[in-house]
């Protein structure tokens, strides 16, 4: 197991070396460093281009200006910005933490009840609430989250105050503007709107996959022995059934974190949400060549991260595979 | 003669279909006595596995039970889940026929006889770890403090299946059903498997009923036979008797299919079970069935004393003289 | 057999209905729409007007019929959806039945890249590629202009193969070891008679979901584009289903919730019926769940 593990990460390193470079190329030959930077910067001198060209390794030549360019990232002698110079680690950072936030709140939010209401359904399927949860998932599944999005935007920022003369959920920002400092319940009632924006996705999605999973398990013959054994039908469901039900999802989870952060992207840009997704795509139409790489790299890292999950759990749970 | 320590009567079992109500088991009558090896033949469809799993009630919601079935003298038909689940594991067992997938792929095999055992006994961990290893050897599986740690798709067929009565048995329990348990193995492994069922049941005194359609099967280990059709039993017979006197044409339809050696054409029974959403009138075996006369059609005919067995024919007696 | 399954589903059949009546009103689009598509319903002041009789879903920030405007933009987005579906389909199944069939380093290597791109966040691989292919110059001919409806089902094309791919490579290794392919082969065939002639029209349950799912999420990638400020932009007030749910966002802040309303009704309505149908050719084409009568 653990060979298999070191196995995976061995692979892993390689491949996002990789895939960054491929990523360089496609920025490079997509946003045109070079000619957004004098685009913002009008009056550059030629030694400020010349220093902007050097110091993100846009070479010429893709492949040394690539390397040079890694050296710079891996020895954390990151460019600035090409917007007023601004440094890039505190934007990202912030960026990153308000994402991350978002998103574990969503997902946790997400799975617990997509796994619920799948389990629920696969209970009785056929019946009423196997119906019920079918459909509801399925217009889950067909409206895009900026539908949602822009939906719950209507009712909660426009129509609730007119109803009611106050917001109930705000629909933008972090924070309601000029707020200093932290304050949790604040925080957390600017989170809710995009945070069951998000969630919606992910229910739907999970809770047809394990009703579907769910189903095949109990049709299998090991749910029969189990239950002759006379062991109590929690004890059936949980260590027999969901145990092995939950295989699949756990793969499927693993990898559909990409579709996770596309939601997250859209859903943040709906709601005026200071994260990953306003990052990308403010620095994507600027060409901010400098914002985009490490922005790039942590995504990147992050899904083949994901990917390394997927495939260590489902070897982890299902032994058929760890020793095959 | 030992008293029957399960004790069948008059079950049947209805399933509800989108296309009307299915009458898998019509009545029967059935006792298994204690410690013996009771076959239960018939062929897809004669409601021979249907009956056993619902005495077990691990039929589905869809299936309505009524009748009495008594082991030990407990009532099993209409018992909530908790007597059910009291007695299942415990008093009776029942093994199916595919071993691969009737284990739990993704727990170990020690781990799978260990919960049947600490299901019905106060057993430490320790305790049920060390017995199951025990039960690996009593099934014939050699180095079973190794095996006992693996999974079982790291088995043979034969192999899965030892473990499959190693849990069974885990409990000594009184009754055993076993249903088709040879049938998804090779010919030789068939045997061993055999001799393994016969081992326990001498070991622990329990008593077998072994599902099958496969007569060679039968004659190598039982001691009596119950023939079924359509949701009946039609013959029940000693072993000797069914094969040297069968006195129903379904039996002797089943012997004469056997392949012979020396023989070249089979003969197999004419035309096709009958559809249980609608079954005829009178004797089901009726459309297919060499002695058939008027009537046959008229009532279902029940099983009757002849000689030392018991017949569902009407016309039993001409069937034995005939050869 | 399959198409009595299929039929009862009743939320596909309603679908196909809904689908069909929407695919001919738009073809018939300079017919049933009221105005042009860069028409004003009437002299000033005429936007954000609510709905009316001279304007039956309203008027946008310019004075246009937004219903006029929703055909013609639902037809630049069926189109776009359809053409990119085949086409990824297409790709999709000669890569995935070769990967499958041939199995070995091609189709490990086609594992890889497909399971790569598909764990990346779709939009910005979207976005990145869209830029990207849009800045070589030589693949202009192909292509076409950045903005144009042509670039876009040339982006949807290359990306949306991947999908498919996967499902005919897994339809064909299910089908790979059954006896019709083994007596093939000891007949003689060559590998590509039987991919030809045995797997891919076995394949057709699958390849058929396949096809709406790539279509549907044609669409709503398209949307999503626009959304953005990415999506098609052809000149003369030309209009795409995604640009109009796009103009909703601001339309809330401004609370004229026609325009938000019906765009996103619509491309609700299309996403849903294309999934139910999916969905429902899914199921009826399950050979798990082919019984003989």
């Amino acid at each position: 197991m653990l060979r298999y593990v070191l196995r995976r990460l061995a692979w892993a390193i390689p491949t996002l070396i990789f895939v960054t470079f491929l990523v360089y190329i496609a920025l490079r030959i997509g946003t045109d460093p070079v000619a957004s930077y004098k685009r913002i910067n009008p009056r550059a001198t030629k030694a400020k281009i010349a220093q902007y060209i050097e110091v993100n390794g846009l070479d010429p030549n893709y492949v040394r200006g690539y390397f040079r360019w890694l050296g710079n990232f891996v020895t954390l002698d990151w460019p600035r910005s090409i917007k007023g110079s601004r440094e890039v680690w505190p934007q990202l950072k912030d960026a990153l933490a308000n994402t991350i936030r978002l998103g574990v709140a969503a997902s946790s939010v997400g799975i617990v009840i997509g796994l619920g209401l799948g389990v629920f359904a696969a209970l009785r399927p056929g019946g009423r609430r196997d119906v019920a949860v079918n459909t509801a998932a399925f217009v889950g599944i067909s409206i895009p989250p900026y539908v949602s999005a822009i939906l719950f935007q209507l009712l909660f920022a426009v129509y609730w105050s007119r109803w009611f003369g106050s917001t109930l959920f705000p629909t933008s920002g972090v924070y309601p503007p000029g707020q200093l400092g932290f304050d949790l319940g604040l925080m957390l009632k600017h989170m809710v709107l995009p945070t069951f924006v998000v969630a919606i996705q992910i229910i739907a999605v999970y809770s047809r996959y394990m009703r579907s999973s769910l189903l095949d398990v109990l049709n299998s013959e090991y749910m029969r022995t189990a239950r002759s054994k006379g062991i109590s039908e929690a004890r059936v469901l949980f260590r027999h059934g969901l145990r092995n039900a939950l295989i699949p999802v756990v793969t499927i989870a693993a990898l559909d974190v990409g579709a996770i952060v596309g939601g997250l992207i859209i859903t943040e840009n709906v709601f005026s949400y200071p994260g990953m997704g306003k990052y990308f795509l403010s620095a994507f139409g600027e060409g901010d060549f400098p914002l985009l790489m490490p922005w790039m790299v942590i995504i990147v890292a992050s899904t083949l991260f994901f990917n390394l999950l997927a495939d260590i759990s489902y070897a982890w749970l299902d032994p058929r595979i760890r020793l095959a | 003669m030992s008293a029957p320590v399960l004790e069948i009567r008059d079950l049947t079992v209805t399933f509800t279909t989108p296309l009307g109500p299915l009458a898998a088991v019509r009545g029967i009558d059935l006792d298994v006595r204690a410690g013996e090896m009771l076959a239960v033949v018939g062929e897809s469809g004669s409601g021979k596995s249907v009956s056993f799993l619902a005495a077990m009630g691990l039929l589905p919601k869809t299936a309505t039970i009524t009748g009495s079935v008594l082991l030990d003298g407990r009532q099993l038909v209409g018992a909530s889940s908790k007597e059910l689940r009291a007695v299942r594991g415990q008093l009776m067992s029942m093994i199916f026929q595919d071993p691969l997938s009737a284990l739990n792929p993704v727990h170990r095999v020690g781990d799978q006889i260990a919960e049947m055992l600490q299901a019905h006994q106060k057993l430490s961990d320790k305790a049920a770890k060390a017995r199951s290893v025990d039960l690996l050897e009593i099934v014939g599986i050699p180095q079973s403090g190794d095996r006992a740690l693996q999974y079982p798709h790291e088995f043979s067929g034969g192999m899965r299946q030892r473990v499959v009565i190693a849990i069974a048995i885990a409990n000594s329990p009184k009754v055993l059903i076993a249903d088709e348990p040879t049938t998804a193995l090779d010919v030789t492994v068939q045997a061993q498997i055999l001799e393994v069922i016969q081992k326990v049941q001498k070991q622990f005194g329990t008593a077998v009923v072994l599902i099958t359609h496969d007569l060679g099967v039968v004659a190598r280990v039982c001691e009596r036979v119950n023939v079924m059709y359509a949701g009946r039993v039609v013959e029940r017979a000693e072993i000797g008797d069914i094969f040297d006197a069968p006195s129903h044409p379904y039996t002797r339809g089943l012997l004469a299919s056997l392949p012979q050696a020396g023989v070249e054409r089979l003969s197999p029974i004419a035309g096709f079970p009958p559809n249980m959403l609608r079954p005829p009138a009178g004797c089901a075996f009726r459309a297919r069935c060499p002695h058939a006369v008027a009537e046959c059609g008229e009532t279902l005919p029940t099983l009757r004393q002849i000689g030392a067995s018991h017949s569902a024919c009407i016309r039993a007696e001409e069937v034995l003289t005939s050869s | 057999m399959a198409y009595d399954r299929f039929v009862s589903h009743r939320a596909a059949v309603v679908s196909v209905f809904i689908m069909a009546t929407l695919v001919i009103f738009v073809a018939l689009s300079p017919f049933t729409a009221r105005y042009g598509v860069n028409e004003s319903v009437q002299a000033p002041p005429n936007y954000f007007l609510s709905p009316r009789a001279n304007a039956w879903l309203g008027t946008d920030d310019i004075g246009r019929d937004l219903y006029s405007r929703l055909i013609y933009g639902v037809r630049v987005s069926l189109i776009i959806g359809i053409f990119s579906g085949l086409i990824s389909v297409a790709i999709g199944c000669l890569i995935g039945s070769v990967a499958g069939f041939r199995g070995g380093r091609f189709d490990d290597v086609v594992m890889r890249v497909t399971d790569l791109f598909l764990a990346f966040p779709f939009l910005v691989t979207l976005l990145v590629m869209r830029n990207m292919i849009g800045g070589i110059s030589w693949l202009k001919p192909i292509t076409g202009e950045l903005n144009s409806v042509r670039f876009i089902i040339v982006l949807f094309a290359i990306f949306g193969w991947m999908g498919v791919a996967r499902i005919v490579r897994g339809q064909v290794l299910a089908l790979k070891e059954r006896e019709f392919i083994e007596a093939a082969r000891a007949v003689g065939a060559s590998r590509w008679y039987i991919v030809r002639r045995h797997l891919l029209p076995n394949s057709i349950g699958p390849i058929m979901v396949a096809l709406t799912f790539s279509v549907v999420s044609a669409i709503i990638s398209e949307s999503t584009l626009a959304f953005f400020g990415y999506g098609p932009q052809a000149g003369d007030g030309a209009t795409s289903l995604g640009i109009l749910v796009g103009q909703a966002k601001g339309a809330v802040n401004t609370g004229f919730w026609h325009l938000a309303l019906f765009p996103c009704l619509t491309l609700v309505v299309i996403a849903l019926c294309i999934n139910f149908i999916g969905d429902a050719l899914r199921d009826a084409t399950d050979p798990r769940l082919q019984r003989d009568a």
